[in-house]
């Protein structure tokens, strides 16, 4: 059975025709033809399929497009604040080489947003804390780890 | 994805009335995160899922000094682990709360549907155990508050019967003189499930341990109690010696099987040292 959704979708309203059984992952690449949400895994362990819930990190493999009514949802395709502008993630992810087949990244640039801003400081312990959920097969970590301090630095520098 | 039918509840009545007369393979739907799993694994056969979360008055989190904390079935496991009162009374709870899965997991997970799935490794149950909880079970002819240790008969199995619907849980308040901890053991720190999970619930009155609980999760059919051993504990110091003691009873108490994260053999032995570890850091609420 088919139902429309209504939602918002990186500050847009969007309606989708949707069957019910599929998952806003699905529908966000297939229905909506955004495609910068990954799937790695289709059943939570990867992260690569994070997007943000009314502003709150989820995996959009695990949750039903029918969940999304009325709700906020911000995908990769909407961390860039222009057209000609990366947010500042982005920025130092080219930067430090933080990525590296990709795969990841998207789900990872989400997850980062929303640790700096809950936390514009946060110690190594509290981005392995927050990532834990994302995995990443290339990079061994670190450089992610050195683009979001760096992000981070960016960021509080530009709010002083 | 193995198509199901989507079904949303607007009362518990409505909820209970559809897992009724939608048959065999109707489950409600809470988080969805080992439902969709289940399905997407082909573990579990699914014809429809019922969708709780529209349901009003399951979302509440209360707490007052006698009776303690209530949460309703909808209450993430993510909202309770940042919740001060949490942190601050039941470090036992958050230290689950704080291992299950990811961020993104516990946005989405219930701690209700944590019970339901009624995994003898899931996290939040040998805490809960521990403390003594209650749940409150929602029937259309009959409601029932039982304490969460009688709730479990197998593994996937509890004392459900068709219609009934779990509304929320009850943890017993904590006193001043009560020491709590949880001890999940894995082969990783993150993202893993327990291998063996113990949790240690104490009071203690004038350097004496007037009651104790020790839930032992992923070494047996169900979480289990080590009565023994906490009858061996009871009205002592928790002297080292026989903390000892009653850590070897625990091995004795448990029965754990061997499958692809652990043997029995070092189940129990990991039964031993963590019974011993959660004591003593239990303890530390004295120091
Ligand atoms: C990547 C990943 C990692 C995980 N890691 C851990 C871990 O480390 N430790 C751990 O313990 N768990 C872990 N889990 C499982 C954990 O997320 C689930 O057990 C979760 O808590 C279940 O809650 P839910 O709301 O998602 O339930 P759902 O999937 O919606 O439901 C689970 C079951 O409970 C039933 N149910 C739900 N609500 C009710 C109700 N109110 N009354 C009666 N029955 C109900 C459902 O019908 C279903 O059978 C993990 C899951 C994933 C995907
Ligand atoms: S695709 Fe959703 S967590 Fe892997
Ligand atoms: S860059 Fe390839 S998985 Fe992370």
């Amino acid at each position: 059975m088919k139902r429309i959704v209504e939602l918002t979708i990186n500050g847009e309203p969007r309606d989708m025709a949707v069957e019910t059984c599929r998952s806003l992952l699905d529908a966000l690449r297939d229905d909506v033809g955004l495609t910068g949400t990954k799937k790695g895994c289709d059943v939570g362990d990867c992260g690569a399929c994070t997007v943000l819930v009314d502003g709150e990190p989820v995996n959009a493999c695990l949750m039903l497009a029918v969940e999304a009514e009325g709700r906020s949802v911000e995908t990769i395709e909407g961390l860039q604040p222009g057209v000609d502008t990366l947010h500042p993630l982005q920025d130092a992810f080219m930067r430090h080489g933080a990525s590296q087949c990709g795969f990841c990244t998207p789900g990872i640039l989400m997850m980062a947003k929303k640790l700096l801003d809950d936390n514009p400081r946060p110690t190594d312990e509290d981005i392995r804390f927050g990532l834990s959920g994302n995995i990443c097969r290339c990079t061994g970590y670190t450089k992610i780890f050195d683009a979001i301090k760096s992000a981070a630095r960016e960021m509080e520098a530009a709010r002083s | 994805m193995r198509r199901f039918e989507y079904h949303r509840a607007e009362t518990l009545e409505e909820a209970s009335r559809l897992l009724t007369d939608l048959g065999d393979d109707s489950f409600l739907f809470a988080g969805g995160t080992d439902l969709l799993v289940e399905i997407r694994e082909r573990l579990r056969r699914v014809r429809n899922v019922i969708d709780v979360k529209q349901i009003p008055g399951l979302s509440d989190i209360t707490y007052d000094e006698t009776r303690g904390l209530t949460f309703g079935a909808l209450v993430t496991v993510g909202r309770l682990e940042r919740l001060p009162l949490v942190r601050q009374r039941y470090p036992n709870l958050r230290a689950a709360f704080a291992s299950l899965g990811s961020i993104q997991v516990r946005n989405r997970a219930t701690v209700v549907g944590n019970i339901c799935r009624a995994s003898p490794s899931a996290d939040t149950i040998p805490p809960l155990i521990a403390d003594g909880a209650f749940v409150h079970i929602y029937s259309r002819t009959n409601m029932r508050v039982i304490p969460l240790a009688e709730f479990f008969t197998g593994p996937g199995k509890s004392v459900l019967a068709k219609g009934e619907i779990v509304t929320g849980i009850t943890v017993p308040p904590a006193g001043d003189n009560t020491g709590k901890a949880y001890i999940k053991h894995g082969r990783r720190k993150a993202m893993e499930l327990s291998t063996v999970g113990v949790a240690v619930s104490l009071t203690m009155e004038d350097g004496v341990c007037n009651d104790i609980r020790i839930a032992l999760g992923a070494v047996g059919a169900t979480v289990l109690r080590a009565p023994e051993a906490e009858a061996m504990l009871r009205g002592t110091t928790l002297d080292a010696v026989t903390v000892k003691s009653a850590a070897d009873k625990a091995m004795e108490e448990c029965t754990p099987i061997s499958n692809v994260r652990a043997s029995a053999d070092y189940r129990r032995d990991m039964v031993g040292v963590l019974t011993g570890r959660a004591i003593k850091q239990a303890l530390e609420a004295f120091a």
